[in-house]
């Protein structure tokens, strides 16, 4: 099968490691995997800032440079949430495209929802030493029902312990443009969500959405907490952790 | 109740800093875990949510109909119906109804909207003395405090705060423990229930085809209110009928469940007219006061669904932002995510311009929401309205215009992006992180920007790849 890597423009631009594990997990699935070179944003902060009009420029954009692929892969829940649950909005009232766009839709997964529940792999290619506790981010989670599959995922990874922590399911506090906007109630959210995370005593806390990584690495940092390391679930499957 | 919605920043601020605060609002976690037990309990709790919805947009869909099928029916039994369009109208309307009985002291359970309409102020004005007798609404009413939750009004308050305020102004020795302030406090309100010739309450429920009013109450003074003084008022939005009693049984199975995590509250009145020839007790006469207030201009509208609300509570009660800041920082009667749809609605957008950007649009409030109001996507279709009405700073708009510019064109795009990242990656620390940017003073004053780990975007390294991973490169 061939599958369209969207890469997401927060991958591209700050972790480009996980982008080449999302690519190495989707061959090891024996994925043929093409990345479409014109490729930026999903169109999500125009769209949940109002602004639907860029949003669906580049839903469209989305929408030629992926709709030949057998199906769409992002190593984030947020911009395959956005996809599989928003794009229709965008195109209500043009039956045409809303149609092209369903059929996006249809074929459009977060990673390791992709990995457990498409591709179904058995092993993965990481191992690692030590224990780790995820947090479910929101988009993944409430939009398209990740949840079991990245701890499936993280049960084949030898030598990996999972230590869940308390209220693994509330929101880091990032919320993309909000974390901006709103960034005192924003740091204060992400406080309660390092705290949890330091109280579940893990080596490291695993995610599969960029923003909430940085949000939660930015601010254990400052809290002065230079030991949590935080990681992304592709980098942890592929095996590709950076020391 | 004043508008301060447009400060919500700055009070928020204030009320993340207020230990006490935060202190009280770690126990909304207590009311989400008994939600979370009971819905287990009951099983298929998301087919009853969507009978909810469905009820309520049976109502909504003809919501003209049934009020005039409400009002016949109450009518025939004796209550007086009434519409009051504004908040003012709603205090006028029950200064008129005492001022023709000769009241002289209200006494009130529970009402949101009493709140909207700034009541007990214009009580006072017109010379007739409300007593709340909610227990949380009596803390607020001596406290001069608006409510900071919709069904747990001191939410904010410890039980030290109610303490020293028992202590402070009824003039008693202070008590500690939570059993002896409420018997204090019904120990002052029984005088004022033996009192009072006139009852005020909200009603959360309207049954058109009996012309009732549906009270669900936990203290059982409810009660008391509307059965001792001559008079009733009951006092709800318009959009809160429904056709049936069993409707009634169907929002009732979701109310408490949502609210309180109880399988039904202590006590439920259906109250249908004042006290007839062979009734024992009962209000000699009785109002029901119908308020709009902003509210028809949700219906037939894009944003109707939010009418559906029954006011559990629930949303709030989930909602990570009002965690963190609590019911006043909101600035009007109503706060948490329907708060943040409702006020801008009723109140105007203008007045409320931080509110529907309150949200991380984490999705935990539509998740629990007893009739499936899509909270978020209402607070989205908010955000339109304020790109539409330049309601948002130039900066932003201009920010979000630039990047949307910027990711059509791919060839800019990379070269601006390739730029970026250097420049990112070189203000970051020894530990690669960044401690300030410009513009982003939002985000770096509570914490670091973690800085990009490569020099190099994905984009150019994979272009450098010398033998592609397999199939083509787009
Ligand atoms: S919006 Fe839904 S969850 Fe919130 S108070 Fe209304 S009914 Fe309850």
């Amino acid at each position: 099968m061939r599958v369209g890597l969207f890469v997401t423009c927060l991958v591209d631009l700050m972790r480009p490691g996980i982008g080449f594990a999302a690519l190495e997990l989707l061959e090891h699935a024996g994925c043929e995997v093409v990345v479409p070179a014109t490729q930026t944003c999903c169109g999500q902060p125009g769209y949940n800032s109002g602004e639907r009009d860029s949003a669906h420029a580049l839903a469209l954009k989305v929408l030629e440079e992926f709709e030949r692929c057998d199906y769409v892969v992002a190593p984030s829940g947020s911009c395959a949430g956005m996809i599989r649950t928003h794009y229709p909005d965008l195109f209500r009232g043009e039956p045409v495209l809303l149609a092209r766009i369903e059929r996006l839709c249809a074929k459009t997964y977060e990673l390791s929802d992709f990995l457990a529940r498409v591709a179904r792999i058995e092993t993965v290619p990481g191992t690692y030493a030590g224990t780790v506790t995820y947090h479910d981010s929101c988009s993944g989670l409430r939009e398209l029902g990740v949840k079991s599959q990245p701890r499936e995922l993280l049960a084949k990874v030898p030598g990996l312990v999972l230590k869940e922590m308390r209220a693994n399911e509330t929101c880091c506090g990032f919320g993309g443009t909000f974390a901006v906007k709103m960034g005192d109630i924003s740091s204060r959210m992400a406080d309660d969500k390092c705290a949890n995370i330091d109280a579940s005593g893990a080596d490291a806390v695993v995610l599969g959405d960029l923003g909430c990584m940085l949000n939660i690495e930015g601010r254990l940092r400052k809290r002065g907490n230079t030991r949590t390391r935080v990681l992304h679930v592709a980098e942890v499957l592929a095996g590709k952790v950076e020391a | 109740m004043q508008v301060h919605s447009i400060h919500f920043k700055s009070r928020a601020r204030a009320a993340i800093a207020d230990a006490g605060l935060q202190r009280g609002l770690a126990k909304v976690d207590g009311f989400a875990a008994r939600r979370a037990v009971v819905v287990r309990e009951f099983g298929d709790f998301e087919t009853l949510r969507a009978e909810g919805a469905a009820v309520r947009d049976r109502s909504l869909a003809n919501l003209d109909a049934w009020l005039e099928r409400f009002e016949a029916e109450a009518a025939r039994r004796g209550a007086a119906v009434l519409y009051a369009e504004t908040g003012d109208e709603v205090a006028q309307l029950v200064i008129d109804i005492c001022a023709r009985h000769a009241l002289k002291k209200a006494i009130k359970s529970k009402s949101m909207l009493s709140e909207e309409a700034q009541l007990n102020a214009a009580l006072a004005a017109a010379c007739v003395q409300p007593v709340e007798t909610d227990l949380g609404e009596y803390v607020c009413q001596l406290a001069e405090e608006p409510p900071s939750h919709i069904i747990a009004p001191i939410i904010h308050k410890t039980k030290e705060d109610v303490a020293a305020l028992f202590e402070r102004k009824h003039a008693r020795p202070r008590l500690a423990e939570a059993e002896a302030l409420t018997r204090e406090a019904r120990e002052v309100l029984r005088e004022h229930f033996l009192s009072a010739d006139c009852g005020i309450s909200g009603g959360n429920f309207l049954i058109a085809e009996t012309g009732s009013v549906a009270l669900v109450t936990n203290e059982g003074n409810g009660r008391m209110v509307t059965t001792m003084p001559r008079v009733h008022i009951a006092i709800t939005g318009i959009e809160k009928v429904v056709p049936t009693l069993e409707d009634l049984c169907t929002l009732m199975r979701l109310l408490p469940r949502s609210a309180t995590g109880q399988t039904i509250s202590n006590y439920v009145s259906v109250l249908t007219g004042p006290r007839g020839a062979a009734d024992l007790d009962g209000p000699e006469h009785m109002y029901v006061i119908l308020v709009d207030n902003g509210r028809t201009g949700l219906v037939g509208s894009d944003m109707q669904e939010m009418l559906r609300c029954i006011r559990c509570g629930a949303c709030m009660n989930h909602c990570p932002v009002y965690q963190t800041i609590g019911g006043h920082a909101y600035g009007w009667v109503y706060p948490g995510p329907m708060g943040a749809v409702l006020t801008p609605m009723l109140t105007g957008l203008e007045n409320a311009i931080d509110l529907p950007q309150a949200s991380t649009f984490c999705g935990a409030c539509a998740e629990v929401c007893p009739v499936k109001i899509a909270l978020p996507d209402l607070l989205r279709k908010l955000r339109e309205r304020q790109v539409e009405r330049a309601l948002r700073p130039g900066y932003e708009m201009i920010a979000l215009r630039a990047w949307a510019w910027l990711a059509q064109r791919p060839k800019l795009y990379a070269a601006a992006s390739a730029f970026g990242v250097r420049a990112l990656r070189a203000i970051g620390n020894a530990e690669g992180m960044i401690g300030a940017i410009p513009f982003g003073s939002g985000w770096t004053r509570g914490r670091y920007l973690p800085a990009p780990k490569s020099g190099r975007t994905f984009r150019a390294l994979y272009a450098r790849r010398k033998k592609p991973l397999g199939g083509a490169r787009g």
